[in-house]
This record gives C-alpha cells, sequence and structure tokens, in this order.
C-alpha cells in the first residue's frame, strides 16, 4: 500500500472517531454525521485511486447501489424509519459476507489466518444480513411480530451453531494443511448457508416490544462484520471503523437493556411476552370509558398536561395531531410535556423521530425521570398507544414478567386518558393495571380520530 | 494478514466502548443510522473484490459494492434527514 494510501486511511479514520463522538451531542450531531460522511468519501476516493482495479463493475455498483440508497433515504417516512435501518444494516452485513466470500474464491493458497478472519467475516456478516431482514420482516409487519417459540429451540440453534464453527473448522484446516486449491468447498457452502439460517433462528423467537435492542444488536453484528473484513483484506480503515461501530452498537444495545431492566440474555433468549399465562396476576376491576368530548372539558381546565407516546402513535401516524393538540393546550395556558420512554416504539429513539417530524419543539421532549418525581402534580397525562411502559405491574406485582422495569408513572398523575383500539395486551401480552386504576379512563378507538376530536373540540370552544 | 491488525482491533474496540457514553434518547435513531452508515466501510473490500478480477470474486463483488453502497449514502441520507428534523430549542 502506497503511503499517501495509508495517510489517506489514517485521516478517515479520523474523521469517523470524531463523527462519532460529535454524533452523540445533540449540539454537534450534524456537524458529525457530515465529518463520518467525508471520512467515507476519503476512503472510497484512495481504494479507487490506488489503480490495478477495473473500474467497468465498481462504477456500475457505485451508480445503482448509490441511486437505490438516495431513493430509498428520501422516500422513507418516518415511520418507517425502524424499517428501513434494518434494511440499510442488512446490506451492509451481505456485502462484508460477499467481501469474505470473494477473497476466498479470488485468492488460490488462502494463509490459514486469513481463512479465519474470512470464516469469521461470513458468519457474522451473514447472521447480519438475514437477521436483519427478518428484523425488517417483523417491523413493516410483513410477518408476525410476536415471538415464535417451538420444543427444542434452544438445542436446535445451539447445534446450528456449533455445526457453524465446525464447518469453519475444516476450512481453515484445508487451507492450512493443503491449503486453497481453489474454488469453493462444501464447508465453506455450509457455514455460509448455515450463518443465513442462524441470523432468522437468532430473531424469530425476539418480540415486537424487544425490536429496539434487536435493531441495535444487530447494527453491532454488522460493525464487527465490517471488521473482519478488514482482516480479510488487510486493511487498517474497516478494522478501526467496523470496530468503533461494533463497540458503540453494544454501548446503544445496553442502554436500551438498562430501560427495560432486563439482561442481554433475557431478551436474546427469553422470547419474552410468549407465554401470556406465565406470570402475572390478572387484572381486575371496572375500566372507566370517555368520549372524546368529555375529555376535551377536562382538559380544557388543566393546569399541566403529559403526552406518552409509543407505538400505537406510530401506527396511527397520529404525531401531528398530538403536536397540534399539545399547541392548543399551550396557548390555553396548560405546562405540556411529551415524557418519551427509551424503548417505547421500535427502535431507540423512535418516539423524538416522530415528535421531531411533526414540530414539536424540543424543550417539551424530556425523559421518564424528569416527570415521574412529581407526577402527582400533573392534571392530565394522556397515553396514545404506549402500553407496556406505563404498566403499574412493573412495580407492584413481582410475579409479573415486567416487574422492575422502570415505566412512565403515569397512574400517579391525576387523571390519566389512555388512547387504545381495543382491550388487547400489548406486546409483552401482559394484562395492564393501569387501565383498572380509578383515575384512569379509557378513550377507545383510532388514536388519530380521538385526537382529531379533542382538536376539533378545542377550536369550537 | 497482518498481525498488527489485531492490535489496531483490540485498541479500536476499546476506543469504541469510550467513545459514547451518555446519549440522550432524542439521539438514539440518528447515532444508530450513523454508525450503521460508518458501517458500510466495507464498500472499500467490496471495491477491491469487484475490480480485481476473476469472473465469480467479481460478480460477488459487484453485488457487494451495490449492498455497501445503499448501506453508505442510505445511511448517511437518512441520518441527515433526521437530525435535519431537530432545529428547534437548543437541539440543533
Amino acid at each position: 500500500m502506497a503511503a499517501w494510501q495509508t495517510f489517506a486511511y489514517i485521516l478517515a479514520s479520523i474523521l469517523f472517531i470524531m463523527g462519532l463522538k460529535m454524533l452523540g451531542r445533540a449540539e454537534t450531531a450534524k456537524r458529525g454525521n457530515r465529518l463520518s460522511a467525508v471520512g467515507m468519501l476519503i476512503a472510497v476516493i484512495a481504494t479507487l485511486a490506488a489503480g490495478g482495479l477495473d473500474y467497468t463493475w465498481i462504477v456500475l455498483g457505485l451508480v445503482i447501489g448509490g441511486a437505490i440508497g438516495a431513493v430509498a433515504a428520501r422516500r422513507v417516512q418516518m415511520t418507517g424509519m425502524p424499517e428501513m435501518v434494518a434494511l440499510l444494516n442488512g446490506s451492509g452485513g451481505l456485502a462484508s459476507m460477499l467481501v469474505g466470500t470473494a477473497e476466498y474464491v479470488r485468492v488460490p493458497e488462502v494463509p490459514a489466518f486469513s481463512a479465519v478472519a474470512i470464516m469469521l467475516t461470513v458468519l457474522i456478516g451473514g447472521i447480519a444480513a438475514s437477521g436483519s431482514v427478518v428484523a425488517f420482516g417483523k417491523l413493516s409487519e410483513r410477518i408476525d411480530g410476536k415471538p415464535y417459540l417451538f420444543r427444542g429451540q434452544k438445542v436446535l440453534n445451539a447445534s446450528l451453531l456449533a455445526l457453524a464453527l465446525l464447518a469453519a473448522a475444516v476450512v481453515v484446516i484445508d487451507a492450512a494443511v493443503i491449503g486453497n486449491v481453489g474454488g469453493v468447498t462444501a464447508a465453506f457452502v455450509l457455514v455460509l448457508l448455515l450463518a443465513l439460517a442462524l441470523g432468522v433462528l437468532a430473531v424469530i423467537p425476539i418480540g415486537g416490544a424487544d425490536m429496539p435492542i434487536v435493531v441495535s444488536l444487530l447494527n453491532s453484528y454488522s460493525g464487527i462484520a465490517a471488521a473482519a473484513a478488514g482482516f480479510v483484506i488487510d486493511n487498517n480503515v474497516l478494522v478501526v471503523a467496523g470496530s468503533l461501530v461494533g463497540a458503540s452498537g453494544l454501548i446503544l444495545t445496553n442502554i436500551m437493556c438498562k430501560a427495560m431492566n432486563r439482561s442481554l440474555a433475557n431478551v436474546l433468549f427469553g422470547g419474552f411476552g410468549a407465554e401470556i399465562t406465565a406470570g402475572g396476576a390478572a387484572a381486575e376491576g371496572v375500566v372507566k370509558p370517555l368520549t372524546p368530548e368529555d375529555a376535551y372539558f377536562i382538559l380544557e381546565a388543566a393546569g399541566s398536561v403529559v403526552f406518552v407516546p409509543g407505538y400505537g402513535m406510530a401506527v396511527a401516524q397520529a404525531q401531528h395531531v398530538v403536536a397540534e393538540l399539545a399547541d392548543l393546550l399551550v396557548k390555553n395556558g396548560a405546562d405540556v410535556r411529551h415524557a418519551i420512554h427509551p424503548v417505547a416504539g421500535r427502535m431507540p429513539g423512535h418516539m423524538n423521530v416522530l415528535l421531531a417530524e411533526a414540530n414539536v419543539p424540543y424543550e417539551q421532549l424530556v425523559e421518564p425521570g424528569d416527570v415521574n418525581p412529581n407526577m402527582e402534580t400533573i392534571d392530565v397525562a394522556i397515553v396514545i398507544g404506549a402500553n407496556d411502559v406505563v404498566n403499574p405491574a412493573a412495580k407492584e406485582d413481582p410475579t409479573s414478567p415486567l416487574w422492575g422495569m422502570p415505566i412512565i408513572e403515569v397512574d400517579r398523575a391525576r387523571t390519566c386518558f389512555v388512547l387504545k383500539r381495543s382491550m388487547n395486551p400489548g406486546f409483552a401480552g401482559v394484562d395492564n393495571l393501569l387501565f383498572f386504576k380509578d383515575n384512569t379512563r379509557m378513550i377507545f378507538g383510532d388514536a388519530k380520530a380521538t385526537i382529531t376530536g379533542m382538536v376539533a373540540a378545542f377550536k369550537d370552544a | 494478514m497482518n498481525p498488527l491488525l489485531l492490535f489496531v482491533f483490540v485498541l479500536a474496540i476499546f476506543l469504541g466502548l469510550e467513545l459514547i457514553t451518555k446519549v440522550p434518547s432524542q439521539l438514539h435513531t440518528p447515532l444508530m443510522s450513523g454508525s450503521n452508515a460508518i458501517s458500510g466501510i466495507t464498500i472499500v473490500g467490496a471495491i477491491i473484490a469487484a475490480g480485481e478480477g476473476g469472473v465469480i470474486a467479481t460478480v460477488l463483488g459487484t453485488i457487494a459494492v451495490v449492498a455497501a453502497t445503499i448501506n453508505v449514502i442510505g445511511g448517511y441520507l437518512v441520518t441527515e434527514r433526521m437530525l435535519g428534523m431537530f432545529k428547534t430549542g437548543k437541539g440543533a
């Protein structure tokens, strides 16, 4: 590698590091993203300019991929962002897997150490690719979001993983002893197929409410796959950038797990929400329904209102009317805030993205810890399509699967409106004690229609 | 392959774990999609695979270039779009 190319890759690495750091702070996030994009451009140009390459297919690939990426990024709706991120992640994993495979096919005698790197790239890249596709399917509801469990699932997964590692070892030993004689061996194909199968099997048992954790974990995998590909083609910038993404993805995954008070192992293997009858006392009591018109009279008199959005707001595309209602309440003299639980929705930060799209002022967005201490002073808490993150069972019922999870304690507000389609339990499949509390009023129906009704009542008044 | 890469790998992992500590939840999605775009760095490997010859390697490499470019361009653009919405108030 020429010295100038090394310098270019170092510069790109520095830009990735600074960019990622700046992405973690609100004031600098935008600049951080652009810095890292410049780093990527430098890395690509340095690779292309090194020469010795036939550009025909490269340019074709860049043009096609660039067009697809640009159009998809512009067209995607904010409510569709979780699926989009999953797909982008899947394409990264797929690319790493193919890079590993191409290197294996191209080089006549792969040294044993490179063979190890190739097998890791194929294995991790393959899992990230097919796992992301399944996550995409669940998030876009093309396949059922419920956990898919069957007897012997863990044993099957463990056996397949062991088989994949065994086949990978055969490939490596082949390379070490007889030298890869060119061409793909059966063991290699087996590793590839098993990796894809494992990605599918790893994601299907995970329920919709745990998707934020899965999406950020898959993100981490595709970073590690890129780092492994760096070992394959002997390239520092891939190793640095891939490891950074792998590590930061783990940090985000950990933040999500903490927000649910669960371990990563529990999320990955627990099949949370599959066993509806497994735990938790059945909720008892009388549900008190309310019409949007009556809700208006309570809101009209309220001095402080907290909105608690959840996945249901995304499904109903209600973020714009929520913002409008919040605006009217502010004009009416109320103190308005939106309390966002870290795992509300289907990806980390999902609700923040939707409310930002609806131009909700940043100052109105708060975290659970900001509202919980003085919840008693809140006149009305409006829960829009959130369920598990407001379920008081988390602190009242030790037998509940939600026990110990930090929640937004709307049950302590003076009045709590719950906007919901029906009495079905949430994704976790757990009865919500909140619905039966004395100060809770259920407003059944489509969240968007309900809030539109309240907005109209305000405007008519 | 160069054993020094292992050294770089270990240091980069530790750097990555230190780099991001407390992230406001507003930035969770952009951080994820932005770092996702960085993992598209595998585009470098894809370009080399697509351009160094051999029919099968070229085919695999070209598909890899398409996939990695989708990851890179799509990832940076959606992140830019989301961050562009966070304009009101102090969250620039």
